[in-house]
Formats: structure tokens, C-alpha cells, sequence
């Protein structure tokens, strides 16, 4: 077996029962789990341990499901499962509980907890609760090179000894510390070292209370550990039982012992004057305040005003002037540099592709092949290819390392910070400004990211406008039409800004739609209001741009290009079939479109517009590429020598500048692709919410298509 | 309780304040517990979005936004 291996990646597909399901290769191998705080490098350190590619951001919500990995250590292999970002582990959203359930009852032979030597206080609160529950941990203190630069010191040692359980100092993106980290795990696994038991005792009374219920416990749930069973079933934990009745198949609220225990517990509690409430409150608070004594102990700051300089940025990127203004200004300037940039080496790799195409050409007239086959392969498949990748792989090799920057800056929260109030209007989640973020990259991903809004209304609304957001699947075909329709063939700097300009109008009007929906379905279907809201701004981090270049080239570019073949390959030879097989006097595409055309022409778009929108019902990246196709394939022009003809083709197909408008329109708002539909069924488990995502965007982009299209003839006759 | 007491979402920006109080309820009052936001915790304004809401507080060493219907459900004493 190889030494670093790749099992999944991240599953999203898997609900969250199935996640528990760790595939072992060999009955020795040891599961351990990592979990943190969101954004403290997490999944960094997975990176670095496991060599996979996790994708990693300064921002919450990153890691929403659990995606696991292996590495070698001692010659003992582990699988390492990262777990949701959390807070904290009182199960009060759905990835709190995802994190709690699987340290709980996924049994890990160890749980290293991941915290941030920047702001330590904060993330001791989830440091204490997991060590409640298991004493086989290991607490990871990362980000040490940024603790020094802000002058805090951290004494570690102390730390280890106030906690009970080693703790390593580590900076996962230099790889320091690692091999301290591996030692650690292999220590608590394999040597089976001791750790101490961490106890919070609490106040007098709970303590009473705890010895009342406790034994029964112990005696009925062997394998969990029983006082921290007993301070959740005091608490009334719901979510807990549930999951106990899931994992242990025991349950508790029909087991005899342990109701009257701990019904005589509960009675004792309010006996002392402890209702539910202030039980709660003073678990919790018990906690915060053995995390604020323990901070005080460990950790010295050289310079009080240690965040003067991440005060300043916010100051400035979420005031009240330029706030909004400079969000815009940096959407408009990394589409810009996209477009910008994008152009010459599309031109490149479109020469490269028919340069070869000429050859193959010759190639296959050599080998005097049939024509279908010459056709199928060459005029079909490495075509359609082609065009997909000339189209899509600049803009995208640009894009996501710009976005991915952004979001290892730490400027995605600051975006939801300065979004939060029209979402709060609109009765909405202001996390949903996250989930949008992540929908530029793919919907499907964004839709899964929804987990971390815990309102079940607000997740819902999230997931249902999600699709607002054109994700890159859906930008090539945006940019192509901008930059060829609108902005005309001189690739000048003007032209580049302004088609920027009119990308980031389309995103604004995402960002409308969005709102527009949210608040119509607030309003209707998911009547309700704001649930409560709390957003971490964390600390601004120094991007790690070389990594974060071949980062998101490799992880999104490739996998998304390689994704986007994948489909074209196929359906390239569809399409030439379709236009090569007639069925009386015409192809069979022609029949279809002729079919559609009618319906189509009333929403701005035409037959074979509308036809390649439900082709590309696999992945949005092909719509464009059979357009061109389907254009081609009906004589009008055979061969595009640049990109530029482009125009002309679309233009001698009956193209205006109604067409592209609905088209961008229509790209923006349509039925999501087969993958995200897949995943709103996944998330939702309901098939009328599923139905509901398709027709939302599609009727409403059907709706906006057909007005514009009919006032515009009504003002142009 | 005395009478210097008021809501959170009153306390302007750049100064500090005590939590003495937490008057919401259910998940929201377990969140804001679970935020540190505990009996005389030290909360300091520091920012708000472009709207006015939310107000983003330094909370036990660290950065939280809270919408103004949160903020005002902590009471707090100012730190002169």
C-alpha cells in the first residue's frame, strides 16, 4: 500500500449517517478525527498530513462535511477525518452536530482539536467541551508564526498541563510542528499513553445532580463517556438523545433506571432553584469561564493593541461610504483582469486546437476512413472538446487563484458583515451571503454549504436561491457573450473594463434576483422571521499566494475542466450525430430545434438556444460550445478561424443584441444543473423542494426573457 | 441591577461594556452564551456595516457581528 493515499474526497454526496461509515483497507488502521474552530487551518493541516487536496479558505463554513484521508506514521497507517468547523458542540445547527456525533459515536482512536494561537480564549470553549467528552486528545495550537508576528506568546507546556493531554505548537502552512503533531497521535494510539481525564466540576448542586443520575448511566450506555451523557440528559439535550437512540440503538427515555434517575436529579436541581434555564446558563457560562482562567494562564501579550491593523482594514472595507463601493470595485477589477487576461491565450490555445484539428484531419483522409467516423471523432468529439477548453481554461485559471485570494485574505466575512442588513430584510439568513460565495464556485458545493445556517426555513431559502449565482460552469458562457456581443472584437482596455463593468452588473442582479426571491418566499411558501444571527470576523491572514495559485489550479481548474470534458466528450458526438442523421430533409437537431423554435422565439432565444440549455442540463459548461456547434453543422459558416467570427456566426443566425441579452438572462436564471438537483434531493430529502429550485429560476427566467423580448419589439417596430 | 444599565445595540462605537444581563431566550441565549457572552464579560464596539446593522463587538479576543434584535437582548453596563 502506498504511503499517502487517496480514499474520497470530501463527500457530499454522502448524508450524514453514511459519513460515520469509515472504510477501512485493513482492519488496523486508526481513525482520527480533527476538529476546530472554523478557519484555524484545519484543513491545512489535513493537507499537509494526508497530501490531499482539501480546499481550504479564511472563512467559516469551509469544511461541511467530512472528508477523510490517509497517512502513514511509524509504519501504522491512520485515516484522518476532518470534521466540521465548529464553535462550539452544543448541536444547535446541523454541522455542530454532524462534528459532535462523530466524535462521540464515530469512536476515533483520537481527535486532535485544532485552535488558533491568535485569538486562543475563544477556542478553548470547543477545546474544553470535546475534552468533556473523550481524554484521547490531542490539542493543536496553530498559527503560531501569526501569534508571534501580533507579539502573543503562548506557553504550551503549561497549557498541556493545565488540559491534561499534549498539546503541540505547530504552523501547519511551514509543515512546522507536524512531526511533533504525528508523534502525539501515534503516542495516545498506539503506545496507548495516558492521558488525564479533563473534569470541569460545576457548582455544588449540578455536581449533587450529576451523582444522582450518573451510575445509572454508566451502568445502561457502556462505551460513552457517562458524566458527559449525564450533563447533556440534565440539559435536556433533544438532539443527543436522538442521536444515542441512532448509534447505540438504546432508548434512553424508555429505559426505566435511567428516567426516574434522572427524573429525581431534575427534581433535586429544582428543589436548589435551578430551572432549565439557569442550569444552561451555568453549564455554558462554567465553561466560558475555565476558558477565559485557562487563557490568562497561557497566554502573554507583548502589545495590547495587537489588532490595531485588522481594526484599520475593516474600517475602511466595511464603512459606511465604501463599504459597498469597494466590494464592487474588486468584483469589477477580478473580472476585469479575467477578461483582460483571458483573451490572448484563449486565442492561443484556439489556434493550438485547430492547428491539430487540421492535422487529424489529414490524418483520417490518409487512413481513408468512413466519414461518419472521421465526423463522429474529429468534427464531434475533439471539437466540442476543444472549444470547451479553449473557452473555459483561461478564464477559470484566472479567476478562481484571484477569488481564492480574496477568501484567504479573510474578506468573505467581511462581504457577509456588509450584505447582512438586505438579508435581514428580506427575512433571510445573513450567512447566505456565504453560501452565495460559494455557489461562484459551483452550486452543488454551495447548496451542501447551506449546512451552516441553522434555521431550517432560512437553509431552505439559501438552498432554493442559490442558483442565482452563476457558478463557473455558467461564467465562460457569460464572458464569451459579453466580451464578443457587447464589447466588440478589439480587445482594447476600454472594451476589457467595460465588459468587467457589465459582468458585475450580471452579478448584481444575481445578487437582486437573490434578495427578490428570498423575500417572495418569506412571504409565501417559508413565511417566518430572521432567526438569530452571529458572524465571526476573523482575523485578516497573509494569503499564501504561490500556494494558492497551484492550489486553485489544481483543486478547481483542472477538476472542474476535467469535469466539464468529461460531459462535452460525449455529448460532442451526440451532437454531431443529431446533426449529421436526417430524418427526411432535415437532421434530427434541426427537427428539434424547429420543434422548440416557436416557444423560444417568445423568450428572446431561439431552437437550438433553447436546445442546448436542456443539453446542458449535465453541465452548464457545454451550452455555449453546442450553440456553435449546431450554428456550424447548418452551413452558414464552416470553419471559425478566431474567436472574433464568433460574432459574425451568431450574427448570421439571427442574432441581436435582444438574443444575447436573454441569453445571459436566461444563463443566469434556469433550471440548476443535474448535479446541483441532485444535491437540493440530498439536502432538502423532499422532492417538492427539489421541484421548487427547478421551476423558481426557470420560470422567473422565462418570465423576464419573454418581457424583455416583448417590450423591445414593441419599442424597436 | 442598577439604573446605568442599557442595551447593547445602544453602546456606541469604540466603547466598552459589562454584560450583566441576557434577556433572550432558547437557542438564541444558548448562542450568545456559547459566544462568551457571559455575566460581566468586557464587550467593545468596534464597527458597524454599512447599514448600521449589524455591529461587529470584540468579544473575549474575538471579532462577532450580532444584528441589532440580538444586541439588544444583552444589558450592559458601560466601562467609564
Amino acid at each position: 500500500m502506498s504511503a499517502i493515499k487517496q480514499i474520497k474526497k470530501s463527500d457530499e454526496l454522502n448524508s450524514y449517517q453514511e459519513q460515520f461509515i469509515i472504510e477501512k483497507t485493513d482492519s488496523d488502521e486508526i481513525v482520527v478525527a480533527i476538529a476546530g474552530n472554523p478557519n484555524v487551518g484545519k484543513s491545512t493541516i489535513f493537507n499537509s498530513l494526508t497530501g490531499l487536496n482539501q480546499h481550504t479558505g479564511n472563512w467559516p463554513g469551509k469544511t461541511v462535511s467530512n472528508a477523510r484521508g490517509k497517512f502513514v506514521h511509524k509504519n501504522k497507517s491512520y485515516i484522518l477525518v476532518d470534521i466540521p468547523g465548529t464553535y462550539s458542540l452544543m448541536a444547535s445547527s446541523v454541522e455542530e452536530e454532524i462534528a459532535r456525533d462523530f466524535i462521540c459515536f464515530g469512536n476515533p482512536g483520537a481527535t486532535i482539536i485544532v485552535a488558533d494561537a491568535t485569538c486562543l480564549e475563544r477556542n478553548l470553549n470547543l477545546v474544553l467541551q470535546v475534552l468533556e467528552m473523550t481524554e484521547k486528545s490531542i490539542v493543536c495550537v496553530n498559527l503560531m508564526d501569526e501569534a508571534k508576528r501580533k507579539k502573543i506568546n503562548i506557553d504550551v507546556k503549561g497549557l498541556s498541563k493545565l488540559l491534561g493531554v499534549p498539546v503541540v505548537g505547530t504552523c501547519a502552512k511551514n509543515r512546522k510542528g507536524l512531526v511533533d503533531l504525528l508523534d502525539q497521535i501515534h503516542n495516545i494510539t498506539v503506545e496507548n499513553q495516558k492521558t488525564n481525564t479533563f473534569i470541569l466540576k460545576y457548582d455544588n448542586s449540578i455536581e449533587e445532580a450529576i451523582k444522582i443520575l450518573e451510575p445509572a448511566v454508566h451502568k445502561n450506555l457502556v462505551g460513552l463517556n457517562s458524566r458527559w451523557v449525564t450533563i447533556k440528559l440534565l440539559d435536556g439535550d433533544v438532539r443527543l438523545i436522538n442521536s444515542i437512540n441512532k448509534y447505540c440503538n438504546i432508548d434512553i427515555l424508555e429505559n426505566k433506571e435511567i428516567v426516574s434517575k434522572l427524573q429525581s436529579a431534575r427534581e433535586y436541581l429544582n428543589k436548589m432553584g435551578i430551572d432549565n434555564v439557569l442550569l444552561r446558563d451555568k453549564i455554558v457560562s462554567r465553561i466560558v469561564c475555565k476558558a477565559e482562567e485557562i487563557s490568562h494562564r497561557v497566554v502573554y501579550y507583548e502589545n495590547e493593541n495587537y489588532n490595531l491593523r485588522d481594526r484599520r482594514i475593516d474600517r475602511l472595507l466595511t464603512s459606511k461610504t465604501f463599504g459597498i463601493p469597494i466590494m464592487l470595485l474588486l468584483l469589477s477589477f477580478v473580472f476585469w483582469v479575467t477578461l483582460a487576461g483571458a483573451n490572448y491565450p484563449s486565442e492561443l490555445i484556439f489556434n493550438g486546437f485547430s492547428w491539430v484539428e487540421g492535422k487529424l484531419d489529414s490524418f483520417f483522409i490518409y487512413l481513408n476512413a468512413p466519414w461518419w467516423l472521421h465526423g463522429v471523432l474529429v468534427k464531434g468529439l475533439f471539437k466540442t472538446v476543444s472549444w470547451v477548453v479553449s473557452v473555459m481554461l483561461p478564464p477559470m485559471a484566472i479567476f478562481f487563484p484571484f477569488f481564492s485570494l480574496l477568501e484567504d485574505l479573510g474578506y468573505l466575512p467581511r462581504v457577509a458583515f456588509n450584505m447582512d442588513n438586505f438579508f435581514k430584510k428580506v427575512c433571510a439568513h445573513g450567512k447566505q451571503a456565504l453560501t452565495m460565495c460559494m455557489g461562484f464556485g459551483c452550486n452543488a458545493v454551495g447548496v451542501t454549504g447551506c449546512r451552516i445556517i441553522d434555521s431550517p426555513r432560512e437553509r431552505l431559502i439559501a438552498i432554493l436561491t442559490n442558483n442565482f449565482v452563476p457558478c463557473n460552469g455558467r461564467f465562460p458562457t457569460l464572458i464569451a457573450i459579453i466580451s464578443i456581443f457587447f464589447v466588440g472584437a478589439q480587445a482594447g482596455f476600454f472594451s476589457s473594463i467595460i465588459s468587467a463593468l457589465l459582468l458585475t452588473s450580471v452579478i448584481v442582479l444575481g445578487v437582486i434576483t437573490t434578495l427578490a426571491v428570498s423575500k417572495l418566499l418569506s412571504r409565501t411558501l417559508l413565511k417566518g422571521l430572521p432567526s438569530s444571527f452571529t458572524l465571526e470576523l476573523p482575523p485578516y491572514r497573509k494569503p499564501q499566494i504561490a500556494k494558492v495559485i497551484t492550489r486553485s489550479l489544481m483543486d478547481r481548474t483542472i477538476f472542474v475542466l476535467g469535469r466539464a470534458v468529461a460531459v462535452a466528450a460525449p455529448v460532442g458526438i451526440l451532437i454531431w450525430l443529431l446533426t449529421n442523421i436526417y430524418i427526411g430533409e432535415l437532421s434530427i437537431l434541426a427537427h428539434c430545434a424547429g420543434f422548440l423554435d416557436p416557444f423560444a422565439r417568445l423568450v428572446g432565444l431561439d431552437g437550438v438556444i433553447l436546445l442546448a440549455f436542456i443539453l446542458g442540463f449535465p453541465a452548464n459548461e457545454i451550452v455555449l460550445p453546442i450553440i456553435i456547434m449546431s450554428y456550424m453543422s447548418g452551413g452558414s459558416l464552416l470553419q471559425l478561424d478566431d474567436l472574433f467570427q464568433l460574432k459574425e456566426l451568431l450574427v448570421a443566425n439571427g442574432w441581436t443584441w435582444i438574443t444575447a441579452v436573454c441569453v445571459i438572462i436566461f444563463s443566469l436564471m434556469h433550471w440548476p444543473c443535474g448535479t446541483t438537483v441532485l444535491t437540493i434531493k440530498k439536502e432538502t430529502r423532499s422532492m417538492k423542494w427539489t421541484l421548487a429550485s427547478i421551476l423558481i429560476p426557470t420560470i422567473l427566467g422565462l418570465s423576464l426573457c419573454f418581457i424583455i423580448t416583448t417590450v423591445s419589439r414593441i419599442f424597436i417596430n | 441591577m442598577n439604573d446605568n444599565t442599557f442595551p447593547l445595540s445602544y453602546l456606541p462605537l469604540g466603547r466598552k461594556a459589562r454584560v450583566k444581563a441576557l434577556t433572550s431566550v432558547g437557542n438564541t441565549r444558548r448562542r450568545m452564551l456559547d459566544l462568551g457572552i457571559i455575566y460581566d464579560t468586557e464587550v467593545e464596539a468596534l464597527q458597524k456595516s454599512p447599514s448600521g446593522d449589524p455591529v461587529a463587538y470584540y468579544i473575549r479576543g474575538a471579532v462577532i457581528a450580532l444584528r441589532s434584535d440580538e444586541a439588544s437582548k444583552i444589558i450592559v453596563e458601560e466601562i467609564k
